[in-house]
């Protein structure tokens, strides 16, 4: 379609070149000037339908049937072959026998009484109706007896005994055509030639059938062929078309367009639902992104605009070194929140896009939560809160030891905050925290309990996703970000983070594969 | 203390050495990584710090060298690539310490104090400051001769602190050595046990043992 259209307006240019050249050389030319344009229409309109006939062309489909029919003619053509040359082969074969049978036949007359003898049989043998052809001759080459003129035979054929094909005819038809004839040519003893053959005729037209068949049979799938591909190409052609279409609408930016399906199940269709899916993926991954840097635009911009209020105040306010000194260290202990805040953003692209992959091994999950238990352990105790671990059998899972035990504190530090929370609200019985490792199935389930507010199934999505606190939770400090790491760290350990209900408070369980437990290296 | 900052960042290198000087080291700086090198080779120097994306040779390329050639000057790698198997990768190549940036100049002054006493090593049998001592073949901890049981993980968290004593010693050493974890808690879970710690060591004795340092960490020191 290029192509034409590129050469269209070339061609139209020269001929205005023309048009100049000839209207100055004859003054009454006008009327050719004036049918020049419907002419390069038709020239145009020829020109795409070449190109649309290219574009035909140049299917996979097509190009596939080409190669079938091809491969499918040329198999048909050998097998015609092959069946022609058999049957070729097996009248031969027939020619011969008869011919050897005959010849001994002869002969053995020949043996009893002589050129007599012989000569008498070949005459009588020449009156059967469908005879075959005989001819005895002399050393010298008179004919002596038989059905076939000695002079109509190719040259030299008497001098070679053995079999020959030849041209021959019939004593009795001296001006009809040629006939081919399988000759066998035998010398008998006292010098006569004996001549004795059949008529190929049925021979060649048999092979003739067989050809004519093998040509019209080879040319009528040839010919079915190519409109099939046409057909078919056709038909893929104009579903790939509407794809392609739909394809640049989508790369124009309306990301919520769709593939047509046709319902068929086949290649195409699979195709297109697999393309969907992908472009389900890529608008929730571009929704995501743009959330993501609305929230991190709007995050990031509270503690800034806080650490500069403060820097403003103490430059206005602060009259002694203490107070600078003070205003230096909150600004620092801001800074320090921000960078954190970044860490973990950092930590959860990186996490999502599956790049600390490389690092995994086999470990118990037990330990890890033991350690964290013992880690976070007095800090609950400060808090009023008992921290129980029930985490004794061996888990074995795969990752990273140490963005597992990230996931598992965030969930222990959310439900220290939020369990402390409840503790000074409740009636002053001493809530817990409980951590445990269990196998559950072909998954190991780490779980954080806590008997804190809980969250809202209508909000377990939401507070998985970055910088999204609770309005109960907005008074506590913390960036919005626990659970978001936590929950990209369990996708990319190919788990999932699941928010439960512990009636009352939350269960934050990070579900992971199990492996199998490795069996330990032989001591040497 | 002699150090050597190599570091391409000149802005950074400058604050590092002004900082250093002021707190009495000696601090020299390389721009490049050939220019570090050839210092690191000659100089002597109780630690190095290392940039780790530098010009002409990165920083895990030099401490490679160095040790290729024995040279065993501790060496604290800054980096901004902060995550979990950078750390790794920096360790692996041969260095004693890893620090992502951006740090704080205390922290980094004391890593790299540590990095610099553990050369001469204490790593006697018996820990001692003041009256306290603690065994670390028995894991008996005495103060004035009074036994104080402790669990195993303050026994260990005292054991590093008692290892360098008179040092600051930051919260992240305390979770990187005693539980070997590379990250930073949302809370402070290591004042909680600091806190336990201390009230099993000092409750009850005049002298305190175990100092908090404003905006750094903490100290065990005898200050008599």
């Amino acid at each position: 379609m290029t192509a034409n259209d590129a050469i269209l307006p070339r061609e139209s240019e020269a001929s205005a070149g023309q048009r100049l050249d000839r209207a100055r050389a004859h003054e009454d030319a006008r009327s050719q000037i004036a049918a020049r344009p419907p002419q390069s229409w038709f020239a145009r309109k020829g020109g795409e339908r070449m190109a649309a006939l290219g574009k035909l062309l140049r299917t996979t489909a097509f190009k596939l049937t080409l190669v079938y029919l091809t491969v499918f003619a040329l198999f048909a053509a050998f097998l015609l072959a092959y069946f022609a040359w058999n049957t070729r082969r097996l009248i031969t074969e027939q020619i011969t026998e008869t011919v050897d049978a005959e010849v001994q036949g002869l002969s053995e007359q020949y043996r009893l009484g002589g050129i007599r003898r012989i000569a008498f049989a070949i005459e009588g043998r020449t009156r059967r109706p469908g005879s075959s052809l005989y001819l005895l001759t002399t050393a010298a080459g008179e004919d002596v007896a038989g059905n076939v003129n000695v002079r109509s035979l190719a040259i030299g054929i008497l001098d070679h005994p053995g079999w020959a094909e030849t041209v021959y005819r019939r004593v009795d038809e001296q001006d009809a055509p040629e006939h081919h004839a399988l000759v066998r040519v035998d010398q008998l003893p006292g010098g006569f030639y004996l001549l004795v053959g059949r008529d190929l005729e049925e021979r060649e037209r048999l092979f003739d059938v067989v050809l004519a068949a093998g040509r019209w049979s080879v040319a009528i799938v040839v010919v079915l062929g190519i409109a099939g591909g046409f057909f078919v190409a056709r038909r893929v052609l104009t579903r790939v078309d509407a794809m392609t279409e739909t394809a640049r609408t989508i790369m124009h930016g309306d990301l919520h367009e769709r593939l047509p399906v046709a319902g068929t199940g086949d290649e195409l269709d699979r195709l297109a639902v697999n393309l969907n899916a992908m472009l389900e993926r890529i608008e929730a991954l571009m929704h995501g992104l743009k959330e993501v840097s609305d929230n991190i635009a709007h995050d990031l911009k509270t503690p800034l605009t806080r650490l500069r209020n403060r820097s403003e105040e103490a430059l206005r306010a602060a009259g002694n070194e203490t107070q600078y000194r003070a205003a230096l260290e909150s600004t620092i202990e801001e800074s320090d929140a921000l960078i954190r805040t970044f860490n973990a953003l950092l930590m959860i692209a990186r996490a999502e896009s599956g790049q600390a992959r490389d690092d995994m091994t086999a470990f118990d999950a037990a330990e890890i939560v033991r350690g964290i238990g013992d880690l976070y352990e007095p800090l609950a105790d400060d808090k009023g809160l008992t921290l129980k671990v029930e985490a004794t059998a061996p888990t074995w899972v795969r990752g990273n030891r140490e963005l597992i035990s990230l996931a598992l504190s965030n969930l222990v530090d959310n439900a220290i905050k939020y369990g402390a929370a409840a503790v000074a609200g409740a009636n002053g019985q001493p809530a817990a925290i409980l951590l445990k490792a269990a196998e559950q199935g072909d998954r190991i389930v780490l779980s954080v309990a806590d008997g804190g507010p809980g969250i809202a199934p209508s909000d377990r999505g939401r507070v998985l996703e970055r910088f999204v606190r609770l309005e109960q939770s907005r008074s506590e400090p913390g960036s919005g970000l626990g659970l978001s790491l936590a929950a990209a760290i369990a996708h990319l350990h190919g788990g999932e983070l699941i928010l439960e209900d512990n009636h009352p408070g939350l269960v934050g369980v990070i579900a992971l594969p199990r492996v199998a437990v490795p069996v330990p290296a032989p001591v040497a | 203390m002699r150090l050597l900052i190599i570091e391409d960042d000149r802005d950074a290198a400058d604050y590092l050495a002004k900082a250093f000087r002021e707190v009495g080291h000696i601090a020299d700086l390389a721009a490049d990584g050939e220019e570090g090198l050839a210092h690191a080779l000659d100089g002597q120097y109780d630690v190095l710090i290392v940039d780790r994306m530098l010009p002409k040779l990165d920083g895990l390329s030099i401490i490679g060298t160095l040790r290729s050639k024995g040279i065993e000057t501790p060496a604290l790698i800054l980096s901004a690539l902060g995550q979990v198997d950078d750390r790794v990768k920096g360790l692996r190549a041969g260095g004693d310490d890893y620090l992502p940036k951006p740090y704080s100049f205390s922290e980094l002054l004391a890593r790299t104090e540590v990095l610099a006493r553990r050369h001469g090593g204490r790593e006697e049998m018996v820990y001692r400051v003041g009256d306290l001592e603690l065994d670390r073949l028995s894991h008996r901890v005495t103060r004035a001769s009074e036994e104080i049981v402790l669990q195993p993980r303050e026994f260990r968290l005292l054991e590093y602190l008692m290892k360098h004593p008179g040092q600051v010693v930051t919260r992240t050493m305390l979770l990187e050595n005693v539980w070997d974890y590379h990250f930073d808690p949302q809370t402070n879970v290591i004042d909680v046990h600091i806190s336990r710690l201390r009230s099993k060591i000092d409750k009850g004795f005049a002298q305190p043992l175990l100092q908090t340092v404003r905006g750094a960490g903490y100290m065990i020191r005898d200050s008599k």
